[in-house]
């Protein structure tokens, strides 16, 4: 578009968020008192540059949806500040916020509670138009059968309602109608998740080629590392409310830093029964996410994590940088200098928080064990037994994990 | 004798004169499901796999009889355990749904109760099915989501739906399913909203049903990587029909339609070098042609030929006993070791 904003120029950022804050309260009995808070957002900061992709990772429960939420103003946030274009849109009223609508968009997790069951979808995805009184060259109706065909969706489909679609169809009814008014910020809720993979890719695709052509910007929410591999400049690892990690795409899979970004990349299942086994082995983080109502004290992680020392208990690691584009947020990192070399004593915790276990032999445990004691095609390594072997003093197979054993836990 | 045997399947959404909206112009019928037949044993696994919109989730609505009774005609045959659920009774299969029937809905939000709190939906449920009541029932939910990775089970029970993250409403879901003890539980897209430590919990639990209670599960899903794990016998759909059925090891090795073989090459991997492009498959599932006239796949066919457009392919077994498929010209061995090679290179 021919108005890109001047910040493009100048490396301001386009959305600036500082230490922001969700909680919702916890209510107990008849009077309803307040008792505690699911702290579901406890600190974020981050920038987005204008054109770029971040992708957000984390497990389910993470905050990931509720810091969407807030960055687009749809939910109020407990505290902290969000900058868009420069400007403090933290507490903006409704009334101001309206042209704010036009630029930040949201693509909704739950694709069908998200599209009104009474309206047809020429009027769900043809409504930001009406809204923001924009009249699209050639008509709306011309304008948002070609958004549909875009999305994969068929112009026929203009006179339909929500509930005659499938899963997948609705998802995309949704980034249609995100995409209709060529916002600046486009905050993506696990995008494709309803998709198989040949129409992810497709929507894949589509999200690159209107960057390049328009300029736009994307937070992407998702859990499917690869595709978020795939789609993003800079990624951001959510741990119970907090940022753990924030890199630049390559040195993140490459280099990941804190333990909790290397347990979920070695977790990733390979799409490929035959190929699973090939690789060295996978960690396993056992035991449950903690409660967002309590969340551990000192560093979020150290109840799973195999490298918590004492210092890890009692003090919260800061998030800097350890590399430049690459921050994280440990005193223990892998793959760069320990920031508290003294403490070496791991805690008792740390000892049970993890299993390696042999790629094929977690590829089972992540398909229910479904070919547990099968051998898998041609590849004799996955008959052994499916012990997990516990994480002590076990050095795993291949090279680069040798040279990244966890330190500490070789000595007693 | 199978527990449920699908038999030429068909659902047929009637179209309108002209719907209401401005500009708006007839509607044709929508062939959703057109022929599609496959068998689940008790205890066994069988994948539905295939593109958004290819009759997935009409096959399940269809098989539970949630299809709305006004504008749809179903053909075919579904027999469960001998009786017929497409002709049965409205009373019947509401009693089947009630004890020996489940199913995991696609969208988890509009399939939770909003107003009533996840504890007491949970807890009806096991009233029903297992008659409990009471603190035994309330324990019960309770284990049942800490069964399925909810973290501090005792408090998301007294939460409402929307309180929960999107990934926990789908447990919530699958705890409701689990909770039943069916005989055949049918799960569409249980997994979606799940990352891959919970998910490999998730499945682990499906799977022990089925080893355990003999429950038979049909399992929806797009994801590859569920299939490659947990299914015993995989179909694959393709605009309303089975194209491709074989075992699991089977049609990974060698996936012989052309639309499967693009199906398994298009899969975004951490293994696949930086920056590639996704290679989907080209044209969209809107670019059919109707089955009666040829195949559906054929417009975006990389190995479509003249005889592709005269009539509906056969079910064939090119390759090997048990792993059929519907198309004129299979990728056959040369090729498929080919593809798969640049595919995992
Ligand atoms: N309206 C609400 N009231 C109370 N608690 C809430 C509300 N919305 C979210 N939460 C809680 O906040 C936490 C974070 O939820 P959020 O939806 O942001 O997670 P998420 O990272 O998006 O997870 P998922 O991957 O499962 O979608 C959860 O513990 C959730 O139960
Ligand atoms: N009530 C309805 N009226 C008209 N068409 C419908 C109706 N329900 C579904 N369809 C159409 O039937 C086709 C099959 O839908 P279905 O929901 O079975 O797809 P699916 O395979 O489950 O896809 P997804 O993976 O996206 O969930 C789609 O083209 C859909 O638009
Ligand atoms: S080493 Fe310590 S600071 Fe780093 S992730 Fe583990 S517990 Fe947290
Ligand atoms: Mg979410
Ligand atoms: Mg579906």
């Amino acid at each position: 578009m021919a108005d890109r904003p001047e910040e493009d120029k100048t490396g301001e950022p386009l959305l600036r968020v500082e230490g922001l804050v969700k909680h919702f309260p916890v209510k107990k009995g008849l009077l309803q008192r307040q008792v505690g808070a699911v702290k579901a957002v406890d600190g974020l900061s981050f920038d987005v540059h204008p054109g770029e992709t971040l992708g957000i990772v984390g497990e389910s429960g993470c905050g990931k949806s509720t810091m969407g939420r807030l960055i687009t103003r749809l939910d109020e946030p407990t505290d902290g500040r969000i900058e868009f274009q420069g400007h403090d849109i933290t507490h903006m009223s409704a009334g101001k916020i309206r042209p704010l609508r036009r630029d930040v968009q949201m693509i909704f997790q739950d694709p069908y509670s998200s599209l009104n069951p009474r309206h047809t979808i020429g009027t769900i995805v043809g409504a930001p138009f009406k809204l923001q009184k924009v009249e699209p060259e050639g008509g709306v109706k011309k304008e948002v059968q070609r958004l549909l065909g875009l999305v994969g969706l068929s112009p026929e489909h203009y006179n339909r309602y929500p509930h005659e679609f499938s899963g997948g169809q609705r998802q995309r009814i949704g980034i249609a109608r995100a995409l209709a008014l060529s916002p600046k910020l486009v905050v993506a809720d696990e995008p494709v998740s309803a998709l198989d993979v040949s129409i992810q890719a497709q929507v894949v695709n589509l999200l690159d080629d209107l960057q390049d052509e328009l300029g736009l910007t994307y937070v992407i929410i998702a859990h499917d590392l690869s595709v978020i591999r795939h789609v993003s400049d800079r990624i951001a690892v959510m741990y119970l409310g907090k940022i753990v990690e924030l890199s630049d795409r390559k040195s993140l899979y490459e280099r990941p830093m804190h333990p909790y970004t290397k347990a979920l990349l070695s977790a990733v299942p390979v799409p490929d029964p035959k190929r699973r086994g090939v690789k060295s082995e996978r960690i396993l983080l056992k035991g449950d996410v903690p409660s967002p109502i309590s969340p551990p004290s000192g560093c979020r992680f150290h109840t799973r994590c195999w490298k918590a020392t004492e210092v890890c208990r009692t003090v919260e690691p800061p998030l800097i940088q350890l590399e430049p584009g690459h921050e994280a947020a440990c005193h223990h990192p892998e793959n760069a200098p320990d920031q508290i070399p003294d403490d070496t004593k791991v805690l008792a915790s740390a000892r049970e928080a993890i299993a390696l276990v042999g790629d094929a032999v977690a590829a089972g445990a992540d398909a229910g064990k479904a070919s547990a004691g099968e051998p898998a095609v041609g590849e004799p390594a996955v008959s052994e037994p499916a012990v997990v072997k516990p994480a002590v003093g076990e050095p795993a197979e291949a090279p680069e994990e040798t040279s990244e054993a966890p330190k500490g836990l070789t000595k007693e | 004798m199978a527990l449920l045997s699908v038999d030429e399947l068909s659902v047929t959404f009637a179209g309108q004169g002209g719907g209401r909206g401005a500009g708006s112009g007839a509607r044709r019928d929508t062939k959703a499901v057109d022929g599609v037949s496959f068998e689940v044993e008790e205890g066994q696994v069988v994948g539905l796999v295939g593109e958004s919109g290819c009759g997935k989730s009409v096959t399940a609505l269809a098989l539970m009889g949630l299809l709305p009774r006004k504008g749809v005609s179903v053909g075919g045959r579904a027999e469960f355990d001998g009786a017929d659920l497409l002709s049965m009774g409205e009373k019947k299969i509401r009693d089947l749904r009630g004890s020996q029937l489940a199913m995991i809905f696609q969208d988890p939000l509009s399939s939770l109760n909003p107003v009533v709190p996840i504890g007491i939906q949970v807890t009806e449920i096991l009233t029903r099915h297992r008659g409990l009541k009471g603190e035994p029932a309330r324990k019960e939910a309770a284990s049942l989501l800490d069964r399925v990775g909810i973290p501090d089970p005792d408090r998301r029970l007294k939460e409402y739906p929307h309180q929960l993250s999107g990934g926990m409403r789908q447990r919530a879901l699958i705890a409701m399913a689990v909770a039943c003890a069916p005989r055949l539980l049918i799960a569409d897209e249980p997994t979606t909203a799940l990352d891959v430590t919970i998910q490999a919990q998730i499945l682990e639990l499906l799977k022990e049903l089925v080893d355990q209670q003999g429950t038979a599960l049909l399992m929806i899903t797009h994801d590859l990587g569920v299939v490659a794990g947990l299914c015993d016998q995989v179909n694959v759909l393709y605009a309303g029909r089975a194209v491709e059925t074989a075992g699991r090891r089977e049609l990974f090795a060698h996936p012989t339609h052309p639309y499967a073989h693009g199906l398994l090459g298009s899969i975004p991997r951490l293994d696949a070098p930086r920056g590639d492009p996704l290679r989907p498959i080209r044209g969209s599932i809107n670019d059919k042609i109707a089955w009666a006239d040829g195949c559906a796949f054929a417009p975006r066919c990389d190995f479509y030929t003249m005889e592709c457009l005269t009539g509906t392919p056969e079910l064939t077994e090119p390759r090997a006993r048990g792993h059929q498929v519907r198309c004129v010209n299979p990728v056959l061995p040369a090729e498929t070791s080919a593809g798969t090679a640049e595919v995992s290179s």
